[in-house]
């Protein structure tokens, strides 16, 4: 069974209609990136993932549970972090962690170890009892982190984890990426062609609101093909641009 | 499936404290309370032991404090994108709206509780009917109930909690005023008697008053009751609705 089963997710906002049609699975094991530039739905598609925004039509199954019909089931076993790690700033990350944990039922010996467990992968031991809104754009980061992956979900959808990190924060969050991906599955969204290459082992490149393809690592570190692309490593820009824009490199060098 | 409203409940309510914001609240609360007891409400000058001036000026200072108890709810959330991640916890919808409004509610309870020296002032001084003074706590607590409810959903209909206090001290003057001469007299020129009626029984001030004479009816409770569930009723679907923008 698959982790995550998307059908033909469409929403529209008013006329416009921000996803359109999009329809994949996910596997344990999988880190599925959401390649795309601004605006072209990759937020949208998570929030309907995880339950926050209801689809216009299409259907969402989390580990075989609707997310139409069993929203609580579908979502205890959902971890998210929303596009900028929203948190309550007043609050101290271990009283934001401990929030998180009564909500989401967490108990006894349990509870302790899976805090301990998040507050130690993504590291912010030294700023538990300092206020939210006092820390760094890192420690932000890290925190919403942590609260998504507290109850050690099967499922786990980041949105741009590692916008606006310094490039050791980057590394550091991806290498916790690629620590989880065995035992889960991971959508993560991104406007970084090098993080693809980094952390995902599948990809769909979408723009305004369609998959336009999907693609995977070539054997022996070759590089990545997306349907008859194929790019040499740290070359899938080239790639990305005639898929996204439908413009042959020829094309482009007229331009 | 109330651990959801539990823990919204605790977050928010420690949420209140969390800044200096919750002192200054009921200190202000305790000062107005003070000067319309003592010197509006003559406390002293009327010679009788009862706390009919303290509680006649409630209904007013609630549709000042209560929309500023209730503007960061939903507001605040919407604001900061924490809404995001609050929804797709694992928890009901109604669980958060009744956790966060029980948290609102909790606090005003507080803030009334502190009131009690003024409880412990009449009754030394004379010989109140402390039934009468009960029946008025109750039921100036279920009418503050009724302004939280209704700011509660008002600030999930924006993002802006000034606005939100704004809608908040609109509608809450509309209910408390519904059933004066100043709102009924210009109604009753062009509307038919059916509708003054139901207008007027909106009314917090007459229910209210009743109540703070002592004469507690059913229907007054119920009445509140039912305002109060209408409006977090209200409140989910607003949220639901504007989740989006
Ligand atoms: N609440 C909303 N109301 C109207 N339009 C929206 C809303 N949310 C997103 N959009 C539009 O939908 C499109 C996709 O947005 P989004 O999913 O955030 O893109 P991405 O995350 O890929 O940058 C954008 O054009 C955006 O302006
Ligand atoms: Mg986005």
């Amino acid at each position: 069974m698959a982790m995550i089963e998307i059908e033909k997710l469409v929403r529209r906002f008013g006329s416009f209609t921000a996803v359109d049609g999009v329809s994949f699975t996910v596997e344990r094991g999988t880190v599925l990136g959401f390649l795309g530039p601004n605006g072209a739905g990759k937020s949208t598609t998570m929030k309907m993932i995880t339950g926050f925004l209801a689809p216009t039509a299409g259907r969402v199954v989390v580990e075989g549970f609707d997310l139409a019909d069993s929203p609580v089931e579908a979502k205890r076993r959902i971890g998210y972090l929303p596009e900028g790690a929203p948190a309550y700033a007043e609050m101290t990350p271990r009283a934001f962690l401990d929030f998180v944990a009564d909500v989401r039922q967490l108990k006894g010996d349990d509870r302790r170890r899976l805090l301990d467990q998040a507050i130690a992968r993504v590291d912010i031991g030294p700023v538990l009892e300092q206020p939210i809104d006092t820390l760094s754009k890192g420690f932000k980061r890290r925190v919403g982190l942590a609260q998504a992956i507290l109850h050690d979900p099967d499922v786990l959808i980041l949105d741009e984890p590692t916008d606006g990190l310094d490039p050791n924060q980057k590394h550091a969050v991806r290498t916790l990426i690629k620590e989880m991906a065995a035992s889960k599955a991971i959508i993560i969204s991104t406007h970084i062609l090098e993080e693809v290459e980094a952390v995902c082992n599948r990809s769909l490149i979408i723009a305004r609101g369609r998959v336009l393809s999907e693609g995977g690592p070539l054997p022996n570190g070759a590089g990545w093909r997306f349907g008859e692309h194929e790019a040499a490593p740290d070359r899938l820009d080239a790639v990305f641009r005639r898929i996204t824009t439908g413009k042959t490199e020829s094309q482009e060098k007229a331009a | 499936m109330i651990g959801g409203t539990i823990a919204v409940y605790r977050r928010e309510l420690s949420g209140y404290f969390a800044t200096p914001v919750a002192f200054v609240f009921i200190v202000i609360f305790l000062l107005l309370t003070g000067i319309f007891t003592f010197y509006v409400g003559g406390f002293f000058e009327r010679g009788q032991a009862d706390l009919k001036p303290f509680f006649m000026f409630h209904p007013w200072l609630y549709l000042l404090l209560m929309p500023a108890i209730a503007m960061r709810l939903w507001a605040e959330e919407r604001k900061t994108g924490s809404i995001e991640l609050l929804l797709t916890l694992p928890v009901r919808l109604w669980e958060v709206v009744l956790g966060k409004f029980l948290a609102a509610w909790s606090f005003t309870a507080i803030a009334l509780a502190l009131t009690f020296p003024l409880w412990l002032t009449v009754s030394y001084l004379g010989q109140p009917d402390q039934g009468v003074i009960v029946a008025g706590y109750l039921g100036s607590l279920l009418m503050a109930g009724g302004y939280l409810a209704i700011c509660a959903c008002l600030s999930a209909v924006t993002s802006n909690q000034v606005i939100a206090f704004v809608l908040g001290v609109i509608v809450c003057l509309m209910f408390t005023v519904s059933g004066t001469p100043i709102v009924l007299d210009l109604i009753t020129a062009w509307a038919p008697q059916s509708l003054v009626d139901t207008i007027a029984s909106f009314s917090f001030l007459g229910r209210f008053g009743a109540i703070v004479d002592g004469v507690v009816d059913l229907r007054d409770l119920v009445y509140f009751a039912s305002l109060i569930a209408f409006w977090l009723f209200a409140n989910a679907v607003a949220v639901d609705l504007r989740k989006a923008g």
